[in-house]
């Protein structure tokens, strides 16, 4: 299926719960809401037409003052998937409030989300509901804040960790 | 001044210069920097010549260290116990700009210098150094390690 073939089969069975689409260069992206998206991933895996087996990449932008989205939502969880059957890709986004910042895991889909989204966590702060083991991935434990979040200061030093330091 | 005060002057001095041409590195190498460290090792520049062309991969077995490269703060405590598993008499070497202030890793992951986990010797500063800068500080962590006052 084409891009824009798989966006319009997405929409006539999700509806509402796409809140935007667009394309960039040819590459489709669904705007999803976050109640959905387990299920719309679902039905991109498992759907044969589509059978979006892979799950490239899981990360996050954070939109804080950035220009013209001031007031949305501050977050976005953004799953590039990719089909190795068809050849084809699509990118779902979810959009998160910076005081609600949780989004279901899409552990039992793909075991790969598992490291992606503890990245996720670790430098954005976006929980992920029924995750198996939400620790920091590549950060240490006593590590306080979430450094790609807008507003962690660049300079900001954390207290050295180890035995006797 | 005695006969034994004299004895003692000249076998420092000589312990001295025995440790100044026998120097056993261990290279606790992270980044980049270890490129020139490399160019450094090999025969063209030849630090063998100053006696420290044997690495140890061993912190038991070696005199002194070469933090090559940038250390973050997970890294940190690993290089805190390889230096404290090394025998007296060591001594450190901060080799490149990284290891000596944290460099244009101005950020959350880097350590700023490694002289905030344990005491250096010499800083080598450089992105990388040249092997000259290297071979001049290792000139000078000689001259150093001639001058100290010798245990044994």
């Amino acid at each position: 299926m084409t891009g824009a073939a798989i966006v319009a089969d997405l929409q006539e069975r999700f509806g509402g719960a796409i809140v935007d689409t667009h394309d960039q260069h040819g590459d489709h992206t669904v705007v999803v809401t976050r109640e959905a998206v387990v299920e719309l991933l679902r039905h991109c895996r498992d759907t044969p037409a589509l059978a979006f087996d892979m799950l490239t990449d899981l990360t996050a932008v954070d939109y804080a003052k950035f220009p013209g989205r001031e007031d949305g939502p501050r977050f976005e969880v953004v799953y590039h998937l990719y089909s190795l059957r068809h050849n084809h890709r699509l990118r779902v986004k979810v959009r998160v409030e910076e005081d609600d910042a949780v989004v279901a895991t899409a552990v039992p889909l793909w075991p790969i989300a598992n490291w992606l989204e503890r990245e996720v966590w670790d430098m954005f702060g976006v929980r992920f509901e029924g995750h198996p083991d939400l620790r920091r991935l590549l950060l240490y434990e006593e590590f306080v804040g979430h450094p790609l979040r807008k507003d962690y200061p660049i300079n900001r030093r954390q207290p050295l960790i180890g035995p006797n330091i | 001044m005695g006969v034994g005060n004299f004895f003692t002057s000249k076998l420092d001095e000589a312990i001295g210069w025995a440790r100044k041409y026998s120097i056993f590195q261990y290279p606790f190498v992270t980044a980049c920097c270890g490129m020139e460290y490399m160019a450094t090792a090999c025969s063209h520049y030849d630090i063998d010549r100053f006696g420290a062309g044997l690495p140890r991969f061993s912190p038991r077995q070696a005199d002194v260290l070469f933090v090559v490269g940038t250390i973050s703060h997970k890294m940190a405590p690993v290089l805190k116990r390889v230096y404290d598993q090394m025998t007296e008499p060591k001594w450190v070497v901060a080799f490149g700009v990284c290891t000596c202030t944290g460099g244009f890793y101005d950020n959350y992951a880097t350590v700023q210098g490694i002289d905030t986990i344990i005491p250096v010797d010499v800083y080598i500063p450089g992105c990388p150094p040249r092997p000259e800068s290297v071979i001049d500080g290792l000139m000078k962590l000689q001259d150093k390690i001639a001058a100290g006052a010798q245990r044994y």
